[in-house]
């Protein structure tokens, strides 16, 4: 191609701004493209917040509740497996839940807003497999002799105590999340919705 | 007004059509003109065996297609319904999930075949990095074709799977959640991988398999004794001295290994359709339940290695990421050997201990992890995972020096019998 009376400079001005208004203009065109991938409004409201009356969970049982179609265990904690927290504190990879795998308001080694309910996600941090309630009776050669009760992952063989805490040496990497959830009143709880701020 | 009459010289039907397409061309060009070397052995079976696995894939996948629902509520039942009321309908599933072993285990074989006679070296890159990603479309086919079953099986594996995209530092959870279309994997996941698989993938998959051939065709292939047969041609022809028409001697020759591969097909689809568990696992037959996780979850068979990997690599600072990146790591390499292959000569034949021991124990650590991809884990198989994950990358990592430093033996100048 000749270049005789062109005027190069104008022609490579016009060449990279029409491709990068092309630029543009396809990453606008690819927007409803990626956007119509996330969870839909029906999805969305699918995953609304659930409500569970704990008062009628028997001491030391748990049970599981659906949020997101994925199970939700609330376990009503005898003092004795709120003693068991404190023994095994020193086998644990995070014992303080330091990271973030649980709202503000449920921190420390309770992991919950009332130390009686735990409010555990069941879902492994390994791979997402759903780990079994292992309660000190249930004692056994796969979770080891000196189990002081918890969650035992059957996929991977992970350990978890009776907060969803991750014991050291395991596959999981990080304590069992504790879903967002609030007490509407004394025995209401709402799994889904955050406590407000300042609240109790 | 008159064109210009094609260089073929055909009349009749076939001369109007090459006046105006090149049939004849394209005939002569890949198939009664291609000159292949003529000393292939059995293994250069497996390239033509796994066009056939594909071809059985696309034709049993469409019929298949017009009987599945691919929707959460309807899935598993539409499966049944193909496999109980549909007429011959078993058929055309075991024909389908058979034949999606068949692809992996041909496809290995293809695989391994290049790497022994130097398929991937100078100039045929370009055909083993097509190869490469048809290899990974093919992982993605069949990871999207293992969860339309929508069995428990089929629910575990995807949770599984796309978690692994949640190890990603920040932008993981969300990066999930957008992949499923939900909070866990649910309908909108299930649909869309049910697109991929019928529609997009199989369009990219046939198109890097036209692009892998045109390659091939372009450069010539190998052989096994790594020799170009380019370098000695007939001064008159132009034709290599040691190529034979690839039809009708290869065309005749393949069809021996597609009889011998379709006696073995055939055994498995008729009489032990779910191979024993490896191709179709039990878990799979119950539907899936987002509450209830399977006591053992496996991926399918051909995965095992890689699932092995993952399983091998223990977390660090509060992240399982590396495990996923060595998993992914591991395929990654493959793209890198013809550049990593630093032997003066390409055959297996002409290369000496170094080369051949590298090569045995890649096959032996890569048998190993599939199997133990495919086990629960105890602390020894641990152990034995993470050797063979050292193996599967020292065979990769080290073959600049290895290939570099070994002894090798004088390439011929002609193709040897």
């Amino acid at each position: 191609m000749s270049k005789e009376g062109v005027d190069v400079g104008r022609r490579r001005f016009l060449t990279l701004t029409t491709t990068a208004v092309g630029a543009i203009g396809t990453g606008f065109a690819a927007v409803p493209f990626l956007a119509s991938l996330a969870p839909s409004e029906k999805a969305k409201a699918l995953g609304a917040s659930v409500t569970i009356d704990v008062s009628k969970v028997e001491p030391g049982q748990m049970i599981i509740a659906v949020w997101r179609r994925q199970p939700v265990w609330v376990i009503r904690r005898t003092p004795e497996m709120l003693a068991s927290l404190e023994k095994v504190a020193s086998q644990l990879s995070d014992p303080d839940s330091e990271i973030p795998q649980q709202p503000e308001y449920a921190k420390g080694a309770a992991r919950a807003i009332k130390p009686e309910y735990m409010v555990l996600k069941g879902v492994c941090t390994h791979l997402g497999c759903s780990p079994k309630f292992r309660p000190v009776e249930t004692k056994a050669a796969d979770v080891g002799t000196d189990w002081e009760g918890g969650f035992f992952c059957p996929c991977h063989g992970s350990r978890f105590d009776l907060s969803g805490r991750v014991y050291k040496g395991v596959p999981a990497p990080t304590n069992l999340p504790v879903p967002p959830h609030r007490y509407a009143d004394d025995k209401t709880l709402v799994i889904g919705e955050d406590q407000p701020v300042g609240a109790a | 007004m008159a064109i210009v009459p094609n260089p073929h010289k055909t009349t009749g039907f076939l001369g109007w059509i090459d006046d105006r397409f090149p049939l004849t061309k394209i005939w002569k060009d890949h198939i009664s003109e291609y000159y292949a070397p003529k000393n292939f052995n059995w293994w250069y079976t497996y390239g033509s065996l796994a066009l056939l696995v594909l071809v059985n894939q696309l034709l049993t996948g469409i019929w298949l297609t017009m009987h599945y629902k691919p929707d959460e509520a309807f899935a598993f039942d539409s499966v049944e319904y193909i496999m109980r009321d549909v007429p011959w309908g078993n058929i055309l599933r075991y024909l389908h999930s058979t034949g999606a072993s068949a692809f992996f285990v041909v496809v290995y074989l293809h695989m391994l075949r290049g790497l022994m006679y130097g398929s991937h070296r100078k100039p045929r890159e370009l055909i083993w990095i097509f190869g490469c990603l048809i290899y990974l479309v093919l992982m993605a086919e069949g990871f999207c074709g293992y969860v339309l079953p929508w069995g428990n099986m089929s629910y575990w594996g995807a949770q599984v799977i796309i978690n692994l995209f949640g190890t990603i530092p920040v932008v993981g959870q969300d990066l999930v959640y957008w992949i499923q279309g939900d909070y866990t994997p649910a309908d909108a996941t299930l649909n869309r991988l049910f697109s991929l698989h019928v529609v997009a993938l199989p369009f990219v998959l046939v198109g890097l398999v036209i692009a892998h051939l045109m390659a091939l065709h372009e450069v010539g292939s190998n052989n096994p004794d790594g020799i170009e047969i380019k370098k000695h041609k007939d001064p008159k022809t132009g034709i290599p001295l040691d190529g034979i028409a690839f039809h009708p001697y290869y065309t005749v020759k393949d069809m021996v290994g597609v009889a011998a591969f379709l006696l073995v097909f055939f055994a498995i689809v008729f009489f032990a359709p779910d191979g024993g568990g490896y191709f179709l696992e039990k878990p799979n037959f119950t539907p899936a339940n987002p509450l209830s996780t399977p006591l053992h979850i496996t991926p399918a068979w051909y995965f095992g290695a890689f699932y092995a990997m993952l399983r091998a690599v223990p977390s660090f600072f509060n992240t399982q990421i590396w495990g996923v990146i060595v998993m992914f790591g591991a395929v990654l390499l493959l793209f890198f050997v013809p550049w990593l292959d630093r032997s003066p000569v390409k055959s297996i034949r002409y290369r000496g201990p170094l080369s051949k021991i590298a090569l045995a124990l890649f096959v032996v650590s890569f048998v190993m992890l599939n199997w133990l991809g495919m086990q629960p884990t105890t602390v020894a198989r641990t152990y034995l995972a993470q050797i063979g994950t050292i193996l599967y990358y020292a065979f990769f990592l080290a073959m600049p020096w290895y290939s570099k430093h070994d002894r090798t033996k004088s390439v011929p100048d002609r193709v040897t019998a």
